[in-house]
């Protein structure tokens, strides 16, 4: 059994469920700085279906393949911490104010540059909520896709059997392989931090993170490459520019509005027995309720 | 050519509600850019389904009819949308936000380079001028959508990529239909023309739809609760008002993820909007995504313990208060007071 090389595309995504007060500046604009980074939510379910299939299968690689800022890297090492094998960290200021399509696209091209069977991605990232980037992936490869996966049944004869939740309702489907999968929140859990895979990847960098390490840590870096964390510019990659970042964007924001809230008037009242009759009666009379 | 396109869903032989309600913000575009309704079934047995969709103002249907086309597969209705948008060109192509139009968008939008924006909650025309590029262009579609943790409101354009595409959430745009007669042509497409034997490669081997068992679109009285309620437990209290005022049970995305209650009945952006007469909305603080869902409702209660919750702001009643307290007695009036 040779196993499946599986890359699993995981985001980096500020923490839009947890935004703060402070979250947003005097001007209206977003302060990224007071919004924790976290890996995105559904990138772990798309995971722990990685890995699952690394524990049935001997041989199974699973690599984690990231576009964003240098921080990103810390994903990288997330996922390792958890059982992957080893990640690629697309980074470059020529990615910077890519849309959907010019992420696929900047993605779609550094997969061509590696030998994959399966590639995993989030069903969507919470910082947009799009749902794109996956099957526009699956169409720039030319790949068969299967989206909102809940579960794998079984991969036998170069087919994948998996089971999809959609709004109302279930499917199981059969897909050839090689094949592009998103995988859905109701998705089994990614499974917790390895303490053995902590201890054995924490020291693990992208060339960025090295620059200012200590000759101790050269030495280990140079004769262990699992710390080896791949950094890909857009030198690493084919691309023509004009699909790349920004130009290579066809949605632009044209505004961006601050939410402003007419306040309404209002009748305010309190938990008293007094207030709740009076407002329950004031239903009444207006044929709200009753 | 450049008319506007509305992709729509079938589901045994019934066009989607999401279509008919995009079908009829098509045709009010349509109206506005002075152009043609256009619209695209892909699916078995189509013979009559001019009947639903034509009354919306279509004036040209396009129709794949094939066993192999029904259910819906990613490949195949992509390749079909595909070409068919290659011929005909659209200036706007609409999808709904559903299990098949989020899988089907992106895919389409890659193949032919042009944008998508997901989840829209409103679509407006307008202009736009590029100063850098000194361009000035027309009758953009406007694909208004909250973004960033429901902090702020998005407009994104499509200035130079065609089609403009744009998926928009059941409920979001109201339906109505503009003449039952009204005169529209039917287009069948030679389906063998469209796909290969390739596209079929995935294979659906069981499937299990079943209607949505909660109906809180349609319920008169919403009562809705958020994190604040603190536990699935607590939820129990919302089920209770509900049922004595007859109204359906809702709630705010972080209720949801808390595991508090069923997704299902999440109200707001990527859940489902709903207009009730009555939203009573409990222990939620009223993010811009679950506002999105529930402002237009006639009349609004707001039960939470902060006096500064945004929800307030677009409250008829505010009730500053602890909702395990302030619920239990709603309940005991109404039953005390009715028979
Ligand atoms: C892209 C995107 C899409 C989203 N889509 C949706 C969507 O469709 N629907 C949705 O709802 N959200 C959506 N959200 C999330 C949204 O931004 C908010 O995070 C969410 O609505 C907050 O839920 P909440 O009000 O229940 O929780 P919180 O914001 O935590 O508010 C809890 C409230 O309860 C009050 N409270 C606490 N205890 C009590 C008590 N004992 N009695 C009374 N009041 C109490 C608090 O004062 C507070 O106001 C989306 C977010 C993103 C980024
Ligand atoms: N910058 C990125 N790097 C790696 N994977 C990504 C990136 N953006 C999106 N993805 C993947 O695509 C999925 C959908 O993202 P989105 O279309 O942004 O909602 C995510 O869950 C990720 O698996």
């Amino acid at each position: 059994m040779k196993g499946y090389k599986i890359i699993v595309l995981a985001k980096q995504v500020p923490d839009t469920r947890n935004v703060g007060k402070d979250a947003m500046k005097a001007d209206g604009t977003v302060n990224r700085a007071a919004l924790p980074a976290i890996f995105n939510p559904e990138d772990l379910n798309a995971l722990e279906q990685a890995l699952r299939i690394k524990d049935d299968f001997p041989g199974t690689t699973v690599t984690i393949l990231t576009m964003g800022p240098g921080r990103a890297a810390e994903i990288i090492r997330e996922g390792m911490f958890r059982g992957a094998d080893d990640g690629i960290l697309l980074t470059d200021r020529a990615f910077a104010g890519s849309d959907t399509l010019a992420t696929s696209y900047a993605i779609s091209q550094a997969l061509k540059k590696i030998d994959y069977d399966i590639i995993i991605a989030g069903r969507q990232a919470i910082d947009g909520d799009t749902a794109q980037v996956g099957p526009q992936v699956a169409e720039k490869l030319n790949l068969p896709q299967v989206t909102y996966v809940e579960g794998i049944r079984q991969i036998e004869k170069g087919r994948i059997i998996l089971k999809r939740r959609l709004e109302r309702g279930v499917e199981t489907v059969s897909c050839p392989i090689p094949m592009v999968m998103t995988v859905n929140a109701s998705a089994p859990a990614c499974r917790a931090r390895n303490a053995k895979l902590l201890m054995k990847y924490k020291h693990a960098k992208t060339i960025t993170e090295l620059q200012n390490a200590d000759e101790d840590y050269l030495h280990l870096y140079n004769n262990r490459p699992f710390l080896n964390i791949r950094e890909w510019t857009v030198n690493d990659i084919e691309s023509n520019p004009a699909e790349l970042g920004l130009a290579g964007s066809p949605t632009k924001v044209k505004k961006i509005e601050n939410v402003v809230l007419q306040a309404k008037e209002a009748k305010v009242l309190t938990s008293s027995d007094n207030d709740i009759e009076q407002l329950m009666k004031e239903l009444f009379e207006s044929h709200t309720i009753g | 050519m450049n008319n506007i396109f509305v992709y729509c869903e079938i589901e045994d032989s019934q066009v989607a509600e999401v279509s008919q309600e995009l079908l009829t913000k098509g045709r009010s575009l349509a109206n506005e850019l002075n152009c043609k309704l256009e619209a695209i079934v892909i699916g078995n047995k189509l013979e009559g389904i001019e009947k639903q969709i034509l009354p919306y103002g279509v004036d040209i249907l396009y129709t794949a009819d094939d066993e192999r086309l029904y259910p819906y597969r990613t490949e195949p209705h992509t390749a079909v949308v595909v070409k068919l948008f290659e011929e005909q060109k659209p200036q706007i192509a609409l999808l709904g936000a559903t299990s098949i139009g989020r899988d089907l968008g992106p895919r389409v939008s890659s193949a032919l380079h042009s944008g998508l924006t997901a989840d829209c909650t409103s679509l407006l025309i307008g202009s736009h001028e590029d100063k850098k590029q000194g361009k000035k262009y027309e009758n953009l579609l406007y694909q208004i959508r909250p973004a960033f943790g429901g902090n702020i409101i998005a407009t994104i354009i499509n200035p130079d990529c065609r089609p403009q595409m744009a998926t928009v959430r059941e409920g979001v745009m109201k339906k109505s239909v503009l003449d039952t007669k009204y005169k529209g042509q039917v287009v069948k497409l030679d389906v063998g023309k469209y796909v290969e034997d390739d596209d079929f490669a995935v294979e659906i081997i069981e499937r299990h739809m079943e209607k949505s068992k909660v109906n809180i679109k349609g319920a008169p009285i919403v009562v809705s609760g958020g994190y604040g309620m603190g536990s699935k437990e607590n939820f129990q209290l919302l089920y209770e008002l509900a049922d004595v005022l007859g109204g359906e049970v809702g709630a705010s995305r972080a209720a949801v993820d808390a595991g508090y209650v069923d997704h299902e009945r999440q109200v707001g952006q990527t859940g489902v909007t709903v207009r009730p007469k009555l939203y009573i909305a409990c222990g939620i603080s009223g993010q811009v995504q679950h506002r999105a869902g529930m402002e237009e409702s006639a009349q609004i209660i707001a039960i939470n313990t902060d006096p500064e919750a945004p929800i307030n702001s677009i409250a008829d009643f505010v009730i500053t208060g602890n909702v395990a307290e302030v619920i239990p007695k709603m309940i005991k009036y109404y039953r005390t007071n009715t028979k």
